[in-house]
């Protein structure tokens, strides 16, 4: 897709800025599906010894009145006591901030971290709750009622995609 | 045909039967109830799915294990619970089952959680309330306890993994039993292939080997090789005439003691729905050995039960 950054370029962006920055008991928790695998990048760049965490963030959204339970929810993982300690939460694209709001919402059912800080591979702006990302790969300009996501194509290669309106990212091999 | 627990788009509206529901909607339950299971090992054990609704738990007929875990699994998903005990409530002054219902969507009940001792109970609660509220089935007569069963699966699924190789045993008072059934028909959706109901004569539905089950009227040649084994609740209270001698008489010929254990596989699962009657239809060695997986059934069945509830408000 024209117009759109190369997502591993970003990625590596994302992992300059964050290097030195974080303590060194500090977490990585990615949200499912794009983020966790951004974190999972993340998480062997910074060397961090913290095992990573995963959050599926279904039974927090806020529209689960209108839109129903996502299909294969997956368990959230989060392998290490949140409680005092620095978090930092992945998402590949940051846009209304509402997913962050629920991922902070399920965090805090873990205990009370210290500090929660958040990194995006692209910031495509249109927030509606006061959120911002700390670490971000770049800011994309998309058109609206389109969609931009996280693709992860053959050998774990990153793509960004635009694509209409709709619930569910594709399998990954339709 | 038309199966009164989906709407028009193919979704949960109602839970009453396993009988008839789809393979998808069965393994979407069962894998929604296993993230339910990591919401309820940690340090805040709930999530905000339900907030604001209102369940009802409408238990017209004893218990205390199903009611207690639906109402923990409502409290869990953060929705709000009302438990009506109905033998002190207007029905016992004679106010008809429909017009409670009435009163209580009066009240705007999302969701009802009904068990009833008189089958199709809970059937003709959902056509009554339609879309506008969610029934689940917990026990109705003879005829289905759907969570009771599809808890069993998950169980059986944990143990056990692929379903595919399974031989798994009902034993007992398959008669009266609403949970034989309703595991039946999940075992059979899922593809077990081989589901053996273990049980005197007397004690069996007719016709039941229509459900896709072998009936072996011994003990020790249905448990032989099995890698389930489902002992029911000797069901008292409802027997009516002599269907049998005595339950010493059933326990000598049908009880699980560890020797007729042996006869299964080494690593076979011993499971029950509670409540158990020790020494009749299984030994305490059993029931508190190493292959019982009877307390877990419990601990599932809340996760279930928040899949279930989930699963219905979101459609």
């Amino acid at each position: 897709m024209s117009g759109l950054p190369d997502a591993e370029a970003l990625c590596t962006a994302l992992i300059g800025q964050m290097q030195g920055r974080l303590p060194s008991d500090a977490a990585i928790v990615g949200i499912v599906t794009g983020g966790a695998w951004l974190a999972e990048r993340l998480h062997a760049a910074l060397g961090l010894a913290t095992p990573m965490g995963r959050l599926d963030i279904s039974f927090y959204r806020d529209d689960f009145g209108k839109k129903g339970l996502h299909h294969q929810v997956k368990p959230s993982q989060i392998p290490f006591e949140v409680q005092d300690r620095h978090v930092v939460l992945v998402d590949d694209v940051l846009y209304t901030g509402r997913t962050v709001r629920a991922a902070m919402n399920e965090l805090f059912d873990y205990g009370r971290p210290a500090k929660i800080e958040l990194a995006v591979l692209a910031d495509r702006g249109g927030r509606e709750l006061p959120i911002a990302a700390q670490y971000c790969g770049a800011s994309v300009s998309v058109p609206g009622g389109q969609i931009l996501v996280l693709e992860r194509g053959d050998a774990g290669r990153f793509n960004l995609q635009l694509s209409d309106k709709r619930r569910e990212r594709k399998p990954a091999n339709p | 045909m038309i199966n009164p627990q989906l709407n028009e788009r193919g979704e949960l509206q109602h839970l009453l039967t396993v009988e008839g529901l789809p393979r998808e909607v069965i393994l979407n339950i069962l894998d929604t109830a296993q993230s339910f299971i990591s919401v309820t090992e940690r340090e805040v054990k709930k999530v905000p799915l339900l907030r604001g609704k209102s369940v009802f738990n409408l238990f017209f007929e004893n218990s205390t294990r199903t009611r207690t875990t639906f109402e923990i699994a409502a409290k869990r998903l953060s929705a709000d619970v009302i438990n009506l005990n109905i033998p002190t409530s207007s029905a016992s002054k004679g106010e008809s089952l429909l017009d409670t219902i009435d009163n209580l969507s009066a009240m705007h009940a999302d969701m009802f959680v009904v068990r009833h001792a008189q089958s199709g109970a809970a059937h003709l609660i959902a056509k009554h309330v339609g879309a506008q509220a969610h029934v689940i089935n917990a026990g109705d007569g003879r005829h289905a306890h759907p969570t009771q069963g599809l808890l069993d699966i998950y169980t059986i699924r944990h143990y056990k993994q692929d379903l595919s190789r399974l031989t798994v045993a009902i034993v007992g008072d398959v008669l009266h039993s609403r949970v034989a059934r309703s595991l039946i028909h999940a075992l059979t959706t899922l593809g077990a292939p081989e589901v053996r109901v273990v049980g005197p004569k007397t004690l069996m539905p007719a016709g039941v080997e229509q459900l896709g089950v072998r009936v072996c009227h011994d003990m020790r040649e249905g448990i032989r090789d099995c890698d389930v084994i489902v002992t029911l609740r000797l069901q008292n209270e409802r027997m009516r005439g002599a269907l049998l001698p005595s339950p010493q008489e059933f326990s000598k010929a049908y009880g699980l003691t560890s020797e007729r254990l042996a006869l299964a596989k080494p690593d076979a699962i011993v499971m029950h729905p509670g409540p158990m009657n020790r020494g009749v239809e299984i030994d305490s060695s059993v029931a508190d050995g190493r292959q019982s997986v009877i307390l877990p059934q419990v601990t599932f069945g809340i996760a279930v039960r928040m899949a279930v509830m989930a699963i219905l408000a979101g459609g």
